[in-house]
């Protein structure tokens, strides 16, 4: 149910998203899905790939610093109203997001956002329960 | 030219030379008789305080230094009981303990004539109005300031550092005449006033003592410039006594060292031999008359050489030229000491802070900014900015406690910060505060 997200610390220079972009392609890494939270002085780049493990090993080769942390992928109905409804279960069970993003592809018909929570767990049943359909990380690279 | 003691400051070389000798030798059995350190150091080489019998014997005693004072922090320098203490001042120590001084009474009497022969070699009398923005509180500044300015019997304004424009308020309704701060400061000031719309020509404002932290004949030009005003350079240093060690006259050519309340030498660092006239190397300080804390040969690890030849004023006290440099990697920042010791020791106490730091010390504008820069390990990287602003704030106000300065924490990538030869580089110091030479 758990997708493993890596974060890395990048300083705001000229030519550091690309040198990680470059370092991924060597390494025969696919990205699926990103979303950069940025400071004035430096960033934190969030990736889904299709191999995290080997993702970081590469990274972590060439300096960086990579912190892994698990996310939800969440299937939300391509449609008004179809993300609400999703962040409705969130905040009726008291469950915090800390951020989200979009998923660049989709799931047939349904868009992918990509959730982060304290309490994944708690999230996941809260979910379920509503018959949200939540993707597994095979799920996610099959794409 | 002005002088507040003329008798004292323009005493002859013969009776300077009788004058040292005779509270030299007083100074050391007064220094070995109280103070273990000294005795010990005395026993170690089988010195005697016998064994000094005038000022040509002020090379058989050895040095003393920050060591000392850390060895028996807080108050194990002291030579009096301490119910003669009258006063308490502190400075930073290379680790987390600082350096404590003590004064009697009449210790505080002789700071308060000296700094009287400082502000009154600038023309101040009791006729002026002393607006005095040292800070007040541990640090010398702003007393030693403040008790020279009453001595002379001017008109104390005891602003403190700090809220600039409300400095140029008052200078404009109190017609402050004489300005006491740091030389940064100074600036920011001058900058103020422009800011403000303020003429400062039109301010009564006349002359500044500007020290404790060190600057350049350019930034004189700049000061001078701004306020309109003289800006004369004073030098002290908390374990010699605070500002009032020495101070230069209306010629602007090197400070006057108060010869009859210390000896001074420059040594050379490496050797610790005596170095003659205009050869650069570091001061050393001996006391003459303190007598809650004599100090015996004191390495300042200040930089600098002393003139060759009277000045123009009369003063017979000799001048050391203005700081060039420091024998160690002590920084000074908006004139408070900070050690590179001091910030690693505070980021060792925080789990998961990498070993690898950097300080970086600029100045913008006026004043002196520090940074610290620190790369992120595995152990602290969050997928949060918020996880790793909170330990930049963590970071940065355990800082602020320890070195009594507000600074930023700036977290880098690995591998930001030089290595060489094993040993990184780990200040740089952009501000060239020490000049030409």
């Amino acid at each position: 149910m758990k997708v493993s997200q890596l974060s890395v610390f990048l300083e705001n220079k000229s030519g550091r998203l690309a040198e990680v972009t470059r370092t991924l392609a060597n390494a025969n890494i696919n990205i699926r899905a990103l979303s950069i939270a940025d400071t004035i002085d430096y960033g934190l780049l969030r990736l889904i790939v299709n191999d995290p493990v080997a993702a970081k090993a590469a990274l972590t080769d060439e300096g960086y610093t990579v912190a892994m942390t698990e996310v939800l992928a969440i299937e939300v109905p391509d449609s008004p109203g179809g993300l609400a409804g999703i962040i409705d279960i969130f905040s009726e069970n008291k469950l915090n997001i800390e951020y989200m993003y979009a998923f660049v592809g989709t799931s047939g018909r349904n868009a992918i956002v990509v959730f982060r929570t304290q309490n994944v767990d708690e999230a996941i049943a809260a979910l379920q329960q509503k018959g949200v359909r939540i993707l597994t990380g095979e799920e996610l690279h099959s794409l | 030219m002005y002088y507040w003691n003329k008798e004292a400051e323009c005493i002859s070389p013969d009776e300077l030379r009788a004058l040292q000798s005779e509270r030299l030798v007083r100074t050391v059995r007064h220094a070995y008789e109280n103070v273990a350190a000294y005795r010990k150091k005395f026993d170690d080489i089988g010195l005697s305080p016998a064994d000094i019998r005038g000022i040509d014997d002020l090379p058989k005693v050895p040095f003393t230094g920050k060591l000392e004072f850390r060895d028996t922090y807080p108050f194990g320098m002291f030579a009096v009981p301490m119910d003669q203490v009258l006063r308490i001042h502190a400075s930073s120590g290379t680790t987390g303990k600082s350096t404590v001084v003590g004064y009697t009474t009449d210790d505080v009497g002789v700071w308060a004539e000296l700094m009287a022969r400082t502000l009154g070699a600038g023309g101040t009398t009791k006729g002026d109005i002393v607006q005095n923005a040292y800070g007040y509180g541990l640090f010398t500044g702003g007393l030693g300031a403040h008790y020279g300015a009453e001595k002379i019997g001017a008109t104390v304004v005891p602003i403190s550092g700090g809220n600039s424009k409300r400095q140029i308020q008052i200078m404009q309704d109190f017609g402050s005449t004489v300005l006491c701060c740091t030389p940064s400061y100074a600036v920011l000031l001058g900058e103020t006033a422009r800011e403000m719309g303020v003429d400062t020509k039109s301010l009564s404002l006349r002359v500044a003592f500007l020290g404790a932290e060190p600057w350049t004949e350019g930034m004189r030009r700049e000061i001078e410039a701004l306020l309109s005003i003289d800006a004369l350079d004073i030098y002290g240093l908390t374990e010699v006594i605070g500002p009032g060690v020495s101070y230069e006259c209306m010629e602007k050519c090197g400070l006057h060292v108060n010869e009859d309340h210390f000896i001074v030498e420059i040594i050379d660092p490496d050797t610790g031999e005596a170095l003659p006239p205009a050869s650069k190397g570091e001061l050393v300080f001996t006391s003459l008359t303190k007598q809650a804390l004599p100090l015996l040969r004191y390495r300042t690890r200040d930089i600098t050489y002393i003139y060759d030849g009277p000045c123009d004023c009369g003063r017979n006290f000799v001048r050391m030229h203005r700081v060039m440099g420091r024998t160690d990697d002590m920084l000074i920042i908006r004139g408070v000491n900070v050690f590179p010791s001091q910030i690693e020791s505070v980021l060792m106490d925080i789990e998961g802070m990498e070993p690898h730091y950097m300080i970086v010390v600029d100045r913008e504008g006026a004043m002196d900014n520090m940074e610290v820069w620190v790369e992120v390990s595995p152990e602290i990287v969050s997928d949060e900015v918020r996880d790793l602003e909170m330990l930049e704030r963590r970071v940065s106000d355990q800082l602020r406690s320890v070195l009594g300065l507000s600074l930023k924490v700036k977290l880098v990538e690995p591998k930001t910060i030089t290595r060489s030869e094993g040993k990184a580089k780990r200040v740089v110091d952009r501000r060239e505060v020490y000049g030409e030479g």
